[in-house]
Parts: C-alpha cells; sequence; structure tokens
C-alpha cells in the first residue's frame, strides 16, 4: 500500500519490529485514528488491559499501522465513566473488537454503535467481565438463556437457513444465518464465540516461558506464526535478540507453514468444485512435507519449535538437503495441478466471479492477509516491514485485483512458488551457530509487541508484563477478526451452495478470534 | 482429461503399501478393518464434533482422508448428521458455549453409539484448563475441560495433536470396546 508519511512522536519499543507506544487522551486518540486513516494506514487490534491493581483505572490498546510501522496507543479509561471513543466510525472492523472488549472488560464505546454483546453467550451474566482481575477465572455460573438478537431480515418470500454451531464437515463451531429469497442469499450473519475456553484469561500469571506453549496454540493451523510473534514480544520486553541461525529458521519454519496450510486450502478448494482428483493431489503433497517436518523437526505442524530466544531444533547438513529436494516434489507438481485447475473449465465456472470482494470494499472494510491481497490490498509485513532474514531476502507480494475465489486461489498458487524461493535462499545463506539464548528476566509494566505475516494475515501478539517476570495481560491478534466480517459481504448475491466454496477460500480461524 | 489421467497414472497408489513384518501402520490399518467387520458387521460412520478446539486437531483428522491413510478405503467415513453416525470424534477442552450442543449432538446420535475423544484437551482439558490447589486440572468460566465431563467417553486419543495413525488406534480400540458392552 501507498502509505503517507507519518510522524510519531512516541518512543519506540525495543525489539525486531518498528513499533512505537504512547499514552493520549480520547481526543488524540480520534485524530490520529483519522489521520492514519486518511494517509492509507490500518487498523491492526484493539484490546484493553484492567490496571485497578495500579490504582490507573483499564486502559483501551489500539494498534495502527502507518508508514515508519505499528503505532500502538494507549487510553486510560476511567472505573466511574468506563467508556471509549466509538473506533468502528473510522475503521469498521474495529466494530468487534470493542464489543469483545465490552463483554470481557466492561468497556463500552461511545454514542450510537453496535452494543450487541459478541464473545459473551450463556455461560456468564452480562454484570460479569472475565478479563477483569478482580473476577476469578475458575467461577462458573449457570447456563442462561443466550438471547442473541439476530438482524431479522423480512420481505415477500425471505426464508432464514440457520446453520451451526455443528457443521456438516470437519470444521470448527460457529453459527451462520443466512436470509435467502430462493436460493440467492440477501445477508449473512455470523455468530461467533462458540470456541471462546478463556485463553486471554489463561495468559494471566504465567511465567513468560510458560506463555510460548499456549501461544502457540491460539490457532492450531498457525501455530508458528504465534510462537514467533510471542516469542518477538517476549525478546522485546527482556531485550534479548535471538543468534541469527535461529531467526532463519523461524522463518523456514513460517513459509513451510504458509506452504503447507495453502496446499491444503487448493486440495479443498478443488473438491468443494466438484474436483476430488485435486484433493487427493494435493492432500498427498501435504502429508509428504508433513511426514518431512516430523522426521525432521519432531513435530508435524513445528508446534513448539520457537520458543523464546530462539528455536528448539536444529537440523543438520542433510536436512536441509532432504528440504530441498521436497521443494522440487512440490513444486514440478504444484505447477502440474495448476495447470489442470487453470484448464479445467468445470473448476474455473465455480471459481470465477464467485463470492467476489471489490477493492474499495475490501479498502474500506479493512480485508487483510492473503485474502486482502487478492482484493488488491497489499499489505505484506514481510514486505513492508522485514525483520532478519527478510530485509535480505527480498520477498516479492503476490496481488490481484478481482477479488473472487479464483483470485485467492492465485495468490495461494504464487505465495507457494514465492515460499519455495524464499526457502531456498534461505537454505542456501542460513548462518552458522547456535539456536537458542538465555531469555533476561522482565521488568514489570512494559510492553512488547510480535508482528509476523502468518499465512492468513498479520498476527499480532501484544505483551504487558506484570510482577516476577509473569504475564499482566496478553493479546493474542488473528487477522480473521477482520476478514471475518468481510465474508458476510463477499456472499451476497451469491447461491447458497456456493457459501462453502467461497467460506474456503476465506479459511478463517475460529479458535482464533474465539480465544 | 489427459492431463488429469497422466497425472494420476504419474502419482500411482499412495495408500501405504501391503503387509509386510516391520510394517506397523498396515498391520494396524488391516487389523481395523477385520475389527470393524467383526464387531458392526458394516461400514463405520463418524460424525466429528469440534466443541472448542484449537484446530490442531482437525488437522489430522483431514489427514486421515488423505491417499495414504485413505480411511474411505477401510469401511470408515465421515457423515453430516449424528443421526446417521455409529460414532462421535470429539475435540475439545469442551468450551461452555458448546456444552449444550455437544450434548444435543450426543442425544441425537442413535444407540449403540461410541464416543471417542481426540487429543490432550479432549482428554484431561489440556492447556486451557487452569490447575487448582492441588494441581489438578480443573474447570473454568469457560470451559468444561475433558469431554468426558461433558457425554460418556469410550477412549480418549492423547497426542497434541494425535497423529492420524493414533486416532485410527483410537478408533480401533473404541469399536473392539463394543463387543465387551
Amino acid at each position: 500500500m501507498k502509505l503517507e508519511e507519518f510522524t510519531i512522536k512516541f518512543p519506540r519499543l525495543p525489539g525486531a519490529m518498528p513499533a512505537w507506544h504512547g499514552t493520549v487522551s480520547a481526543e488524540e486518540l480520534c485524530a490520529l485514528c483519522e489521520e492514519a486513516q486518511r494517509g492509507g494506514g490500518k487498523l491492526l487490534a484493539l484490546w484493553g488491559s484492567d490496571e485497578t491493581e495500579q490504582n490507573a483505572g483499564y486502559a483501551l490498546h489500539v494498534a495502527l499501522v502507518t508508514a515508519p510501522g505499528l503505532l500502538v496507543l494507549t487510553l486510560p479509561v476511567s472505573c466511574d465513566k468506563p467508556v471509549f471513543p466509538d473506533l468502528s466510525q473510522i475503521f469498521p472492523a474495529a466494530d468487534r473488537m470493542q464489543r469483545g472488549v465490552a463483554d470481557m472488560l466492561g468497556l463500552h464505546p461511545g454514542g450510537g454503535g453496535n452494543h450487541r454483546k459478541w464473545l459473551r453467550h450463556a455461560a456468564w451474566p452480562g454484570n460479569i467481565h472475565p478479563l477483569r482481575k478482580s473476577f476469578d477465572g475458575t467461577t462458573r455460573f449457570p447456563t442462561e438463556d443466550d438471547n442473541y438478537p439476530f438482524v431479522p431480515v423480512t420481505g415477500n418470500g425471505v426464508h432464514e437457513i440457520p446453520v451451526g454451531p455443528v457443521h456438516a464437515g470437519t470444521i470448527e463451531p460457529g453459527h451462520f444465518r443466512f436470509s435467502i429469497v430462493g436460493e440467492r442469499v440477501l445477508r449473512l450473519e455470523q455468530r461467533l464465540g462458540y470456541t471462546h475456553k478463556g485463553i486471554e484469561k489463561r495468559f494471566e500469571g504465567m511465567v513468560l516461558e510458560q506463555g510460548a506453549r499456549l501461544a502457540g496454540r491460539v490457532s492450531g493451523d498457525t501455530t508458528v506464526g504465534y510462537a514467533w510473534a510471542y516469542a518477538q514480544a517476549v525478546e522485546s520486553v527482556t531485550h534479548t535478540t535471538p543468534p541469527p541461525r535461529a531467526l532463519w529458521l523461524r522463518a523456514l519454519f513460517l513459509e513451510l507453514e504458509r506452504v503447507l496450510n495453502h496446499l491444503g486450502d487448493l486440495g479443498y478448494l478443488g473438491n468443494d468444485a466438484a474436483l476430488a482428483f485435486g484433493f487427493t493431489q494435493f492432500w498427498i503433497l501435504k502429508e509428504d512435507l508433513l511426514r518431512m517436518n516430523g522426521e525432521l523437526f519432531g513435530h508435524r505442524y513445528l508446534m513448539d519449535r520457537i520458543v523464546p530466544g530462539g528455536v528448539a531444533c536444529n537440523p543438520d547438513d542433510a536436512g536441509l538437503l532432504r528440504i530441498a529436494g521436497m521443494l522440487c516434489h512440490i513444486e514440478q507438481n504444484v505447477a502440474t495441478l495448476k495447470g489442470i485447475y487453470d484448464d479445467h473449465a468445470g473448476v474455473q465456472d465455480r471459481f470465477l466471479t464467485t463470492g467476489r470482494v471489490a477493492p474499495d470494499l475490501a479498502a474500506q472494510l479493512g480485508l487483510t492477509g492473503m485474502a486482502g491481497r487478492a482484493s488488491g490490498q497489499a499489505w505484506d509485513v514481510r514486505e513492508q516491514f522485514p525483520c532478519v532474514p527478510y530485509d535480505r531476502l527480498d520477498v516479492q507480494m503476490a496481488t490481484h485485483r478481482n477479488g473472487d475465489v479464483a483470485a485467492r486461489v492465485i495468490v495461494r498458487f504464487e505465495e507457494i512458488t514465492e515460499s519455495i524461493r524464499l526457502i531456498r535462499l534461505m537454505l542456501e545463506k542460513l548462518p552458522q551457530g547456535e539456536v537458542r539464548c538465555a531469555v533476561g528476566e522482565a521488568a514489570e509494566g512494559r510492553l512488547g509487541i510480535g508482528w509476523v505475516e502468518g499465512w492468513r494475515g498479520e498476527i499480532l501478539v501484544a505483551l504487558h508484563t506484570g510482577k516476577d517476570n509473569r504475564i499482566h495481560r496478553l493479546h493474542p491478534h488473528d487477522p480473521s477478526w477482520q476478514n471475518w466480517p468481510v465474508l458476510e459481504h463477499a456472499i451476497i448475491g451469491n447461491i447458497v451452495p456456493d457459501f462453502p466454496l467461497i467460506n474456503k477460500s476465506f479459511n478463517l480461524s475460529y479458535s482464533g478470534v474465539d480465544l | 482429461m489427459y492431463q488429469i489421467i497422466r497425472q494420476i497414472l504419474r502419482t500411482g497408489i499412495k495408500t501405504e503399501t501391503p503387509p509386510q513384518p516391520d510394517d506397523t501402520l498396515r498391520s494396524q490399518i488391516q487389523e481395523i478393518n477385520a475389527q470393524i467387520l467383526h464387531h458392526v458387521g458394516r461400514a463405520l460412520a463418524i460424525r466429528h464434533v469440534d466443541a472448542g478446539s484449537c484446530n490442531g486437531c482437525e488437522l489430522e483428522i483431514h489427514c486421515l482422508n488423505n491417499a495414504y491413510y485413505n480411511i474411505d478405503g477401510l469401511g470408515i467415513h465421515f457423515v453430516a448428521s449424528p443421526r446417521h453416525a455409529d460414532m462421535l470424534l470429539v475435540t475439545g477442552p469442551v468450551s461452555r458455549h458448546m456444552e449444550i450442543a455437544l450434548k444435543r449432538t450426543y442425544d441425537a446420535t442413535p444407540d449403540p453409539k461410541l464416543v471417542v475423544a481426540i487429543g490432550d484437551c479432549g482428554g484431561d482439558g489440556g492447556i486451557f484448563s487452569p490447575s487448582n490447589a492441588l494441581g489438578d486440572k480443573c474447570e473454568s468460566y469457560a470451559s468444561c475441560g475433558k469431554v468426558a465431563n461433558v457425554i460418556p467417553v469410550d477412549v480418549a486419543v492423547p497426542g497434541c495433536p494425535p497423529t492420524p495413525v493414533a486416532i485410527l488406534q483410537g478408533i480401533l480400540t473404541a469399536v473392539s470396546n463394543l463387543k465387551a458392552r
């Protein structure tokens, strides 16, 4: 994205990523958000914290992407009037994040914004806010009625199809309410939060080292992305710089994770378009890669391989050679399969123009990551804000402007090719030496930021430290926060049977946003 | 079409190779096949329920469908409704928000039914369950912990996530339990 110059007057946070942090008033917060938005910037994440133990009331934190990097703004919120300005007027993507803050902390957006609950269903009453420090995480309440006020759609011939939370396939739980006429979708309303298992409350009080394992399980399919972001955040607050070889291996893992997920999605997208051949072929390649991961690194999905201070495994030269061989195997087969997908009239008929998100709508709603790049939103942390080793690799971002299922398929193919190129460079230039260093203690009251381009999009981990090297508050942010609401738009005017295909083409995380 | 056929021929048959004395996976697969026929007398229909997992276990359940494990070839298939299922494959921990949906899915599954809990979280609540003063895993405001806290479980398969082979073993163990009932 073309970002206009943006001057930041706040101090820079230590660490691998360009991030600045400052405390602001409500007016300053709105002014800076508007300025960032006008300059082409965007909202990355929004979360709250309870500072009452420090006699500082509550706080709202907002992370914005601007030209120099990430700007994190903290707005103190008083206990007497726990209200903050409604930022969804500037960034529509803020809506669900704000509702999450209202449920979890009892801080509310002012004005006429959306005040419906989001993460809370029926497991605890509305006057209870689990992320308040006064709340004991093991308290249990009897189940109440959910009574969620869905938006009704009326008119001649309109009817509703409620789907979920238990879906027909092997996917995560969520509720989709389609309002349709005939087989055309007038409106989709999502109700998520079913996998809310109290991850953010679990983080609180953990020792920094302990948190790494939990961070790797916020969304299992992005375990590398989260583990790296968490490690960056811890290394920021403890002033740790991991050895170079560790940083290069982390990037190697991140690209392997990207290839794994894209292979799986391309297989399922073929399958959803009635080409079972595609599923069979791509999932053979995925399994080949998983088995290699398991044998070389000790875990098929590379869970717990990235730890604060470095990485937990160190491949030898024979291992690196094996990766190179696997890349050739995948590259050849993917090229053949791309030719088959491209030439297959039935598949292209299903892919083209289906679930379209035009670039201007994508920009307005803040569509991000891989799906954003398929709708002309040229954001990629690896290219725009490269840390080691991406600063040495000249990442080529894949973008497309059609914004349909076909575009999201093409971007996946191109990203596999680019990741293979990057991994080859990494194998060639991988530095020798240690892969892990000691991590010091963190002072209380620090903020650490981790910011990683996962396969789905930007992962943010915001770490606020407490006493005795423990976590005071941790917010893991998944790009699915931004992209789920856009899926509601992508389906409008499409037929119901195309929803599985459109949904798969985004492949968003439930666990990552339900927390 | 020519390209598709050429690629299929070039790929060959990936389903794990015929029995060899040291090929443990293959002997397990054959045993599964025999057990299913012996105990159920037909194919085994499985309904998967994600009751609150991180989606890691789902990744490995998906892999069961790939050509290497080819569970369809063993007579095991995933079905879209609990009403068509012999077995529920449940990943967890069970979130409070999925508690009712899981109970209803269980009630909708016809008897005799089997339940296999998948993963460390399905088995004991895993990393998402806080520990109490005695160091035991306990429930939280948002999580019911292990699957067995909500519905009866026949077999729990540990692992984070368990490998496809471990999940197959769990399915076999549950099927052979059926006879003992």
